[in-house]
């Protein structure tokens, strides 16, 4: 079995002694919130940390609460099981609910929390290995190296935004609450949260943690879905992940919003495909005019896992299907 | 060949008292209780008093010479305690005598990515992991070789530089009958390329091994091995240690699949490092490490030909075959062979010729496979059936009918099969699977399809030639009334222990609590010769039939005396003797015991089993012989999603020809895990390096159980496993081989479904959804001309 380097664990009772200890590390610190994501991070030598600050003891992050503006707010140690099960997810937003209850599998669905896949770290072939096959590698411009091996001779990062729920959470208008020791709390619009940059994707800075997310009140007439091309239907890393959200406004579409993710190191905003339908109905051809212009603008890489060729194939297929099944069965309630 | 004697053979398929108690009833393996509940103590679970942690220094390059090793600032670290190179144990060894070509640790070269170059023990394992990397190694690095058809062609320098052939590891050229007249003679001729990628064993349980000198200098070596006799030669061979100053013992282990067929690096460096540090000292690889490990299915590129008659006989079959071994022979000689030799059933053919090359490349090297060597080609050939079929408009299983050879026969290249149940197995699946209403009716896209296959009951012949037994056993019986089973035989998870179990309780009328086995411990048990080639309840098991036959004699004797009846009317069932003719008139089998031990002293008894004469009279011809064959046939039912490309594989019906059903439950489990796997490497898991010229090259690609992508419960088809059972001669009982066969049909089935489905012959290895959407597209640009093509893949 790989081996954790020592660090040193704490465990805060309460969201200021958490930040107060972000703040007090400096960037020597990492979040544990669930840990499939981090603890094999730290075994293969991509994450490094003196201190792990585990969250699980902080009661506030467990919350699920409605606004008084009728919006959702999440905790971010909401374990993705709970938040794949809960009724209120399940009815107003179907596809959120879907996509937490894709990642990974059941295990790491009951250990994994919604904070901890919003975060989750970008993954590369390249990178999500042992120090020994790194070191045998030359490394990477993620860790150690210089060089990208997925766009030879590139000089940013290109390893991929990878969960599951981030796409869905960006199609639906979510924020996310932050909060540090010294700059206090701030909601960020999660749309404006991932960079791209393989490196770190996320606007969240060393001493600031997630707190919660807050997603606004389904406008009437909203569907929405989420669609995962993966190898197994069970534990993998999307290859490929749509999320598509809309109204239906006397059967004409609004508002279309098509994410794609597991290509590049932030989820991608389809926007000239979200133009193109709106206030037309949603039918076959508009469908396959969608189909082909997200596949214009998805460039699938070698940083994950699959045949790149087919990777752009299914990109077509799998907006269409999101379509069809936020349609068909992705209805919001209020 | 030498004369043989047959020995120990004298009972025959029957129950030894006209019914049977024990075999053929469903009941649970007997070491289920401790595996479920975590009682089960696995090599890793073993923790000795002072006991050090091994790490390994492998090779970051594919192909390199080493100049120099400086292990002196890893030696220097406090906490370090030996450290060990390949200078100190250079002897060669290898699984297969006549190819001895691997040290426990790089002595001059390394050959892959991986390869071991030095081992360090230390106080535990983070300080071990520390120390490997303070050891200072000067490569020159060397043009490597990833593809074989390269490695065929350059060798300078080879990857084994005193192999007078290059990189080629072995080559195999056999003809029977005349396969060129015959092929031209043929109504119909098939002619195409299939391609085997080439996959990992992938067990729960990693390696692990520990080694303890005690203080006379006895070695004892716990190793998660399915072969410790073989261990145990070897460990002699390296350490220059006499063989009765070894004591191997394999305990419990979590499964094997042929990855712990080789002695390994790991066993040899926990023995030298524990002589250096004076203290026991124990390696568990990592997940990652055993890729590296690897033996797994080697991939083959292979080119058939197959010829018919007008009315669908298999007139000739001619294959050439490129194996890619990686970087050491390991099995790599009876793999080559076995990629022709077992292909001669159940369908008949009077020609044959098989040219089939092994080469060297710079990957992990590959070996022994579930299915070993066969696999690959029987993938290849059961696709040729079917289209030698759909070329005639023939049914697809009416085509093997007609093909089918019968029992007590001779194959073409001289294997000698007994007894067959493959026309009963075809039988099965097709009702069993409603082919008739299936087969060119389902729906578009949807279709079903089948394969058979053959596969040996133990390898005939010791990969060491002598004339001792393959199988040996003991058998105590104690006054307490237990039934203690020594034998060398190595459970790994297939459940060999129970058979044991099984077989002596049947002997003895015992319950299965009564009988407890003691195993694979070189000390206590007699050779065995190991968990490969299917050859344990074969084997091992005419030995404890043997052994619990003469202490059944001592007993029925003895009893006959209290009883005073002749000793034929005492029976033995259910933990009592009585006499035939009134039950009531009985003993417990511990009394019935007693009196045996009264009457003839301690009890015990020995049973051995060797095999009989077998075999082609011509070089290789006794490889691939067996005492018996067992014969599978599979339906597999495939949907396949025309817009990605995904084949969902919803049901598979597996017939399997085991002679006899020792444990029904067993046989069913294996062969639902074969099939499993089986259909693991159709869709699923592929083991492969990167290859080229860039800074990847030579790496594994999915050194991870998460890259590695085992087929999940949810990813499962539906498996329907149905036992036909042959009796055979030669088995104990009539039993034959239940836990490799079941895998081959798996793979071709499934191919032949996907015909069936929609039209597209899919013939290279891993089927993956992009594979089959490019040969969808390719199937639709030919338009509806009905002419085959094998698309993109």
């Amino acid at each position: 079995m790989l081996r954790l380097p020592r660090f040193r664990h704490e465990t805060p009772a309460s969201l200021e002694e958490a930040a107060a200890l972000l703040s007090e590390h400096k960037g020597r610190a990492r979040l544990l919130a669930g840990g499939t994501d981090l603890l094999p991070n730290l075994k293969h030598g991509i994450e490094e940390a003196d201190v792990v600050v585990s969250l699980g003891r902080v009661p506030e992050l467990n919350r699920v609460r409605e606004t008084e503006g009728g919006d959702l707010e999440l905790g971010a140690m909401l374990s993705l099981e709970a938040l794949a099960s809960d009724a209120l997810v399940r009815k107003r937003y179907p596809a959120l609910s879907v996509a937490a209850g894709l990642v990974a599998g059941p295990h790491h669905r009951r250990m994994g929390t919604l904070g901890g896949n919003v975060c989750l770290n970008t993954r590369c072939v390249y990178i999500n290995q042992t120090h020994f096959w790194r070191e045998a590698l030359g490394y990477c411009l993620k860790k150690d190296g210089e060089a990208c091996h997925v766009v030879k001779g590139g000089k940013r990062c290109v390893a991929a935004a990878s969960n599951d729920t981030a796409p869905v959470l960006t199609t639906l208008g979510a924020s996310l609450r932050l909060r540090s020791q010294s700059r206090g709390v701030r909601v960020l619009p999660i749309a404006d949260f991932y960079v791209q940059d393989g490196v770190y994707n996320k606007a969240l800075e060393p001493d600031e943690l997630l707190e919660s997310v807050l997603i606004p009140m389904p406008q009437p007439g909203l569907h929405s879905a989420y669609k995962k091309l993966r190898p197994r239907d069970s534990i993998d890393f999307p290859r490929l992940s749509v999320a598509v959200a809309f109204r239906l406004e006397s059967d004409v579409v609004r508002d279309l919003r098509v994410v794609i993710s597991a290509l590049a190191a932030r989820p991608l905003m389809l926007k000239k495909v979200g133009d193109l339908s709106e206030g037309r109905p949603l039918n076959d051809d508009l469908l396959d005019e969608l189909g082909s212009a997200a596949f214009k603008q998805c460039h699938p890489l070698t940083n994950v896992d699959g045949d790149t060729t087919y990777r752009r194939d299914m990109v077509p297929v799998y907006v269409k299907r999101a379509l069809r099944a936020a349609r068909d069965s992705g209805l919001s309630m209020p | 060949m030498n004369e043989r004697k047959s020995i120990n053979r004298t009972h025959g398929p029957d129950a030894p008292f006209g019914e049977f108690s024990r075999v053929g009833k469903r009941a649970r393996k007997v070491d289920s209780m401790a595996v479920a509940t975590g009682q089960a103590m696995y090599t890793d679970d073993i923790q000795l008093p002072r006991m050090l942690h091994g790490k390994f220094l492998r090779s970051p390059h594919a192909h390199a010479r080493i100049r120099s090793i400086d292990t002196s600032r890893a030696e220097a670290l406090p906490g370090v305690h030996a450290v060990v190179t390949g200078s100190e144990l250079p002897v060669a060894y290898g699984v297969i005598p006549w190819t001895e070509d691997e040290t426990a640790l790089a002595v001059d070269k390394v050959r892959f990515v991986g390869d071991e170059v030095a081992a360090v023990a230390a106080i535990d394992e983070d300080t071990a992991s520390a120390a490997v990397r303070l050891i200072d190694v000067d490569y020159e690095v060397l043009e490597p070789y990833f593809d074989p058809q390269d490695a065929l062609v350059h060798h300078e320098p080879a990857i084994h530089e005193g192999n007078r052939k290059g990189n080629i590891s072995k080559h195999v050229l056999l003809e029977f009958g005349g396969v060129d007249e015959a092929m031209a003679a043929s109504e119909v001729l098939i002619e195409d390329d299939y391609a085997f990628h080439g996959t990992a064993h992938a067990p729960i349980e990693p390696h692990c091994a520990i080694a303890r000198w005690s203080g006379d200098g006895v070695l004892t070596l716990w190793s998660s091995t399915q072969i410790p006799h073989y261990v145990h030669r070897l460990l002699a061979s390296v350490l220059g240690l006499p063989a009765h100053r070894i004591r191997v013992i394999q305990p419990y282990l979590g499964g094997a699949f042929g990855g712990k067929s080789d002695p390994f690096s790991h066993e040899f460096c926990v023995a030298l490092l524990a002589k250096k540090a004076g203290r026991p000292v124990k390696m568990l690889l990592t997940r990652e490490e055993t890729f590296y490990t690897h033996r797994g299915r080697h991939p083959m590129q292979m080119h058939f030909r197959t010829g018919c008659d007008a009315k669908g006989r298999i007139t000739a079959v001619d294959s050439k075959i490129l194996i890619d071994g990686g970087s050491y022979s390991s099995f790599g000689l009876v793999t080559t062979y076995y990629s022709g030799q077992l292909l001669c059933g159940p369908s008949d053919f009077p020609n044959y010729r098989f040219d089939s090359t092994r080469v060297f490349t710079n990957k992990p090297p590959c070996g022994p496979k579930r299915g070993h060597g066969s696999v690959q080609p029987r993938f290849a050939l059961e696709i040729q059936l079917d289209r030698m079929a759909t070329q005639l408009g023939l049914d697809p299983i009416e085509f093997r009918r007609i093909n089918c050879q019968s029992e007590n026969t001779q194959t073409v290249n001289g294997q000698t099969v007994t007894s067959n149940g493959f026309l009963q197995c075809l039988d099965a699946v097709e009702e069993a699977s409603g082919w008739k209403k299936k087969r060119g009716k389902l729906p578009p896209n949807r279709g079903i399809g089948i394969a058979g296959s053959m596969y040996i009951s133990g390898t005939n012949y010791c990969v060491y030639p002598n004339d001792m037994p393959q199988a040996g056993i003991l058998v105590k019986l104690d006054r307490s009334g237990l039934a203690t089973v020594f034998t060398g035989t190595s459970d790994i998870g297939q459940g060999c222990t129970s058979v044991m179990a099984t077989l002596v309780a049947e002997e003895l009328g015992l319950r299965l609590d009564q009988v407890r086995v003691v195993t694979s411990d070189s000390d206590l048990c007699p050779v065995d010769l190991g968990a490969y080639s299917s050859r344990i309840t074969l084997m091992a098991g005419n030995a404890a039939v043997d052994a619990g036959r003469k202490l059944r004699k001592q007993v029925q004797e003895a009893v006959a005396e209290k009883l005073e009846i002749a000793p034929g009317q005492v029976m033995l069932a259910d933990g009592f003797a009585f006499d035939r003719e009134d039950g009531d008139r009985r003993f417990t089998t511990q009394e019935a015991f007693q009196f045996a031990e009264a009457k003839f002293e301690t009890l015990s008894a020995s049973g051995s089993y060797n095999t009989p004469e077998r075999g082609g009279d011509y070089r290789g011809g006794t490889i691939g012989a067996s005492p018996a064959y067992s014969f599978t046939a599979h339906v597999a039912e495939v949907e396949v999603d025309p817009e990605t490309g995904d084949v969902h594989v919803h049901k598979l019906w597996i017939a399997h020809d085991c002679g006899r059903a020792i444990s029904p439950v067993q046989v069913e489990g294996q062969i639902e895990g074969s099939t499993y796997m089986g259909v693991a490497e159709v869709q699923l898991e592929h083991h492969e390096v990167y290859t080229g010229e860039t800074a990847e090259a030579g790496l594994h690609m999915r050194p991870s159980l998460l890259e590695y992508t085992l087929p999940t419960t949810l990813d499962t088809p539906e498996l329907e496993a149905l036992i036909v059972e042959s009796i055979d001669p030669e088995g104990p009982y009539g039993a034959k081989e239940a836990g490799e066969g079941p895998l081959h049909g798996s793979l071709p089935a499934v191919a032949n479904a996907i015909y069936d489905a929609c039209g597209i012959w899919m013939t290279k290895l891993p089927f993956t959804p992009g594979k089959v959407l490019a040969a969808l597209k390719a199937h639709q640009a030919a338009g509806s001309s009905g002419a085959p093509n094998e698309g993109a893949n």
